[in-house]
């Protein structure tokens, strides 16, 4: 089964740490990132750029709407992934609770709709 | 003879057959398929494909000499053209596949092995929505109707029935696992468990009167569920504490009305009708729990109503020690409910102001306002204390919030008594 771990937290958090808070913070998502590896699960992972530098786009009777911003706009950003490839989902509730993201924001854990 | 008996006879034959079988096998029948699937909903439907049959078949042919297997064959077939089926239509064909090939594989013979326990740490998972996870219990290992479940649980059996496909969708697109947690694990995916059995107790339990059949029932449905997780689970100290619980419960069951139907408060039961029985077996399970040395919520609950059977069969005041178990309780589980019972137990032994200080405020607690045991609680305690104004008061929100006559018959009695 495959997983999507989805990275909820707030931007302005990382913002406010020092600059060792910030290495400290990136060296568990490195270690983090290695052990998925390691246990042959990670399929692949991304950290988004701030949600300031998102853009959204739809088509409103015809016209296309091109819009400045996130889709959602709350305190907690979508800010990164990791695809995941295991049993099942208390094996995948095990690697979100693992995940730096869940000591100071949100995993959301989504099974990837299989297409065959 | 199957083939001497006239059809008639034949066809009741089948049917109490089916049905002692329905009632025993049934969840087993389920978890078997559904272990090997991952779908509940599935192997329901093929079951009952399978009971419709035996109905069909067996008037005719006789019944089989092992019913359970004949079913389970039959529910294996189903499956596997279901699955299959599936794997023509569907674009997730490999694991349609591999589900088919893992039930064609498993063995039938002999004894059919009881994976309700795991089936059931499925439809309690965390990832499942906590108000669904007792109906959905319920329904897969009881094989009770929707509408049924929707009715005990005071809901309509539209919204029931979409809640129970919606869980059992989750359970099989997310892959929620079919197995005992890790013994780290355990405990807390167990109360998850014993949660859900608890609360189809407690449906049950507020129709005393037996008026509704659908709700009676489920009390004994709730102990059958009870009895087979500490069945299955006889280390684990909170298992037999629920069961414990619910037998010491059970037990004054008839006790609790009067002969022509009036509400009989505990203090005021005649101990001779509770039944001796399910009294001893509750009593073995809680020092069988205690042993264990692993103390919980749930048994000391079931110790606090085996002091009170205790004082009313023998008149001997307990009430120090019954306060003493509400302080361990409320430590375990800051709860409302157990806040208030603690408070009319100070009550009995440091007086009604004590008592009144323990309660809990309700104020700013919307489910507290809307209790009834609270303001019950509250009335009492307020009458006692002299204060009949408020008592009054108090009385007159208990009964607009209670469902049943007989007790709102009792409490209006009450309300009556005061002066005024």
């Amino acid at each position: 089964m495959q997983y999507l771990l989805l990275l909820h937290a707030d931007e302005a958090q990382f913002a406010q740490m020092t600059p060792e808070q910030q290495q400290q913070g990136m060296a568990a998502y490195g270690a983090y990132g290695q052990a998925l590896k390691e246990a042959g699960a990670l399929l692949g992972s991304n950290r988004l750029r701030p949600a300031a530098d998102s853009t959204t786009v739809r088509i409103v009777d015809g016209k296309t709407q091109v819009l400045d911003g996130p889709f959602a706009d709350s305190k907690e950003e979508l800010g990164g992934y990791y695809l995941i490839d295991v049993p099942d989902l208390d094996a995948a509730l095990a690697w979100a609770a693992r995940c730096p993201g869940a000591s100071h924001g949100v995993v959301e854990v989504r099974p990837i709709w299989s297409m065959g | 003879m199957p083939d001497e008996m006239n059809p008639s006879e034949g066809g009741e034959q089948a049917r109490l057959t089916a049905e002692a079988v329905a009632r025993e096998s049934y969840g087993k029948l389920v978890a078997f398929l559904a272990v090997r699937t991952g779908d509940v909903a599935a192997a329901e439907d093929a079951l009952s494909e399978a009971f419709a049959a035996a109905l069909t078949d067996w008037p005719v042919k006789g019944c089989p000499k092992n019913p359970e297997a004949w079913l389970l064959t039959v529910a294996r077939r189903k499956s596997i053209d279901v699955l299959r089926g599936k794997r023509r239509h569907e674009a997730a064909s490999e694991e349609f596949e591999a589900a088919a090939a893992i039930l064609q594989s498993a063995p039938l013979e002999a004894e059919i092995p009881d994976e309700r326990l795991a089936m059931m740490f499925a439809c309690a998972h965390p990832a499942i929505e906590a108000g669904i996870r007792a109906p959905l219990i319920l329904q897969a290992v009881l094989g009770l109707d929707a509408a049924r479940i929707a009715s005990a649980f005071l809901m309509s059996p539209a919204a029931m029935s979409k809640r129970l496909v919606r869980a059992k969708v989750k359970i099989r697109q997310t892959a929620i696992p079919f197995r005992v947690p890790e013994r780290a694990e355990l405990p807390a995916r167990l109360d998850s468990i014993l949660n859900a059995i608890y609360a189809a107790f407690s449906e049950g339990w507020t129709d005393p009167g037996g008026v509704d059949a659908a709700r009676r029932d489920l009390t004994q449905e709730a102990i059958f569920l009870a009895r087979l997780v500490a069945g299955l689970l006889p280390k684990e100290a909170e298992a037999l504490g629920l069961l414990a619980l619910l037998l010491y419960a059970d037990a004054r069951r008839c006790a609790r009305r009067s002969a022509d139907g009036e509400f009989v408060p505990l203090a005021e039961q005649d101990t001779v009708q509770w039944d001796a029985r399910q009294i001893d077996e509750a009593e073995g399970l809680l020092r069988r729990a205690c042993a264990l040395g692993s103390i919980g919520r749930l048994q000391l609950e079931a110790a606090v109503q085996s002091a009170h059977v205790e004082r009313c069969r023998t008149g001997r005041e307990n009430w120090v020690e019954v306060v003493e178990l509400y302080d361990g309780l409320f430590a375990l589980a800051r709860s409302p409910v157990v806040a208030i019972n603690r408070a009319l137990a100070i009550a009995e032994v440091f007086g009604a102001e004590a008592g009144l200080d323990a309660m809990p405020d309700a104020g700013g607690d919307v489910r507290l306002a809307e209790y009834q045991p609270y303001w019950a609680a509250r009335a009492e305690l307020l009458s006692r204390s002299g204060a009949d104004a408020e008592a009054r008061k108090a009385y007159e929100i208990a009964i607009g919030l209670e469902r049943d006559a007989a007790v709102r018959r009792f409490l209006e009695k009450r309300r009556s008594g005061l002066s005024s």
